[in-house]
């Protein structure tokens, strides 16, 4: 395997988060330098050693409230940071701040950097603005939403939703399959005291509850929250300065081969998570079978059949049947999934989540919800549609 | 049902389409290849020679959704979200909807018809049962 790949150069040295909830009375940037003290803190690092800092999609602050509210340049000048690069773009895929990191370590434009996620979509919907609910307002539309939102399709639920019942069309999936993934998620979440839902969700209180774009119900839609999730992404050769322990990136990929689009795709229920895949294992000699656990993306659970299938956990087709009665997804199972209960009951860190839990498991220090065993390499997913980025992370 | 698209160059002549009830999309004559949405150029054979060209307005419902969800005051729901698969070309789709139609009432596989509402300058097309 290319050992000069530039991902093979870096570690994840430090990890921090805010603290996650409906409506906190701290602001984006506040929550973000919360989540960044601690990642230092975790580190061993003082801001001094910060070079660079890196984020997806960058601030959004006008076009969607609370789905990105901080600037690099707030954080940069809140905090004093003497940037050597720094880098945020939204025409880039959802893992872009980590994968982009990767790049700048490994060809020396820094040594250690910053990767966030901060959202406060709690707060603006307490506001009654549904940041991720667009065109409903009186503007017209431009650009590739003009393809949905004139049609009704304001919502990630309705577009998901249409692909959904293709699915369950073409291979028989049932909801009752589709709904271990939210029910995985609520029983780790029960086990961490920092999710949001903790309640016990049966799969009856499932099949029962509100639907919302039919087949997708209440519990397969993810949980907007405010908060700020940190990694600090460091070149390998750092390692023994560091306080904690390092957790290497062993690949990272975030293609897009088809169409950059919900509904041209070449096979309407093949998402670009397929060609992450794909990109993912050509960057290792692991297979998915060496996996211990994933976080896969569940931003709506019915994205997390497709990750399934498009990084090689099961055949196409079979994810449902993957998931089925939740044993082998479960903490004890085969592939444990949204060991800290997911976007689904943890709520949307909108990807960077993900990473925090998976290196706080890998060093053994998740706590109350850390898994049994060893676990020493794990598959971290981001996005849905013609999003997809992929991860494979792995403790010395 | 939904904002009204900003008309461009490009877009255009897909969103006035309907004024005289036909449904165009852009075609490559020497590729013979349908594209959506619309661009500057066949993304086969990067030929600059598209036009929009009549569809017969006819498909397959190849995906559904019932939203039921008030996204904003005044939005009357359930309604009916569909992806059509055009017959033109395979994979050749559109999403949309299908107003007035009972939720229930459309699954995969039904045959559509192509069928217009005028929002100010922009004609949108939606979709219907084809008897
Ligand atoms: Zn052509």
């Amino acid at each position: 395997m290319n050992s000069a790949y530039s991902e093979k150069q870096c570690i994840i040295s430090g990890v921090g988060q805010s603290e996650i909830g409906r409506r906190l009375p701290r602001n984006g940037l506040q929550l973000t330098i919360d989540a960044v003290k601690q990642a230092l803190d975790d580190a061993g690092l003082s801001r001094a050693d910060i070079d660079g800092v890196s984020s997806w999609p960058g601030q959004l602050q006008h076009a969607a409230p609370g789905f990105s509210p901080v600037a690099i340049g707030d954080l940069r000048e809140a905090m004093d940071l003497k940037l050597s690069w720094y880098n945020a773009g939204y025409e880039a895929t959802q893992m872009s701040a980590v994968l982009n990191a990767c790049l700048a370590v490994a060809s020396g434009q820094a040594r250690h950097v910053i990767c966030f996620r901060t959202m406060t979509e709690a707060s603006s919907m307490a506001k009654g603005i549904r940041s991720s609910v667009l065109g409903t307002g009186s503007q017209r539309i431009s650009g590739t939403f003009q393809w949905q939102l004139p049609f009704g399709a304001f919502s990630a639920s309705s577009w998901i939703a249409l692909v959904a019942s293709r699915y369950m069309h073409e291979f028989g999936a049932t909801r009752e399959q589709l709904a271990q993934i939210a029910l995985t998620a609520r029983s780790n979440a029960m086990l961490n005291e920092r999710a949001i839902y903790r309640d016990p969700l049966s799969l009856d209180d499932y099949l029962a509850s509100r639907m919302i774009s039919d087949p997708l119900c209440l519990f397969d839609c993810d949980v907007p929250i405010d908060g700020s999730t940190v990694i600090i992404v460091s070149h390998r050769d750092c390692a023994p300065d560091l306080k904690s322990k390092p957790v290497h990136i062993e690949a990272i990929a975030g293609p897009l081969y088809g169409r950059d689009s919900w509904d041209q795709q070449a096979d309407l229920t093949r998402f670009a998570a397929e060609d992450a895949g794909k990109m993912l294992w050509s960057r290792t000699d692991f297979r998915p079978k060496d996996v211990d656990f994933a976080e896969l993306y569940d931003g709506f659970s019915f994205l997390t059949l497709l990750w399934l299938e498009g990084l090689g956990f099961c055949e196409r087709g079979e994810a449902a049947a993957f998931v089925e009665g939740g044993e082998r997804i479960s903490r004890d199972g085969q592939l444990p999934l949204a060991t800290h209960g997911g976007q689904l009951s943890a709520g949307r860190t909108h990807g960077m989540g993900y990473f925090h839990e998976a290196v706080k498991q890998l060093r053994g220090e998740a706590g109350s919800h850390q898994l049994a065993g060893e676990r020493k390499l794990a598959v971290v997913s981001n996005g849905g549609g013609n999003l997809a980025g992929a991860a494979l992370l792995r403790r010395e | 049902m939904g904002p009204a698209p900003e008309l461009d160059e490009l877009n255009a002549f897909f969103w006035t389409s309907g004024a005289d009830g036909e449904l165009r999309m852009q075609y490559c004559d020497e590729c013979h290849y349908w594209q959506h949405p619309p661009s500057v150029c066949c993304r086969k054979c990067l030929g600059e020679g598209i036009a929009a060209k009549p569809l017969a307005g006819t498909g397959t419902v190849g995906a559904i959704t019932v939203n039921r969800m008030p996204w904003m005051p005044g939005l009357k729901v359930p309604y009916i979200l569909v992806i059509v698969e055009l017959d033109e070309q395979p994979g050749l789709r559109l999403t949309s909807a299908m107003p007035g139609v009972e939720p229930g009432a459309v699954q995969i596989g039904d045959r559509v018809k192509v069928c217009f509402e005028q929002r100010e300058d922009v004609w949108v097309p939606f979709f219907e049962l084809l008897s």
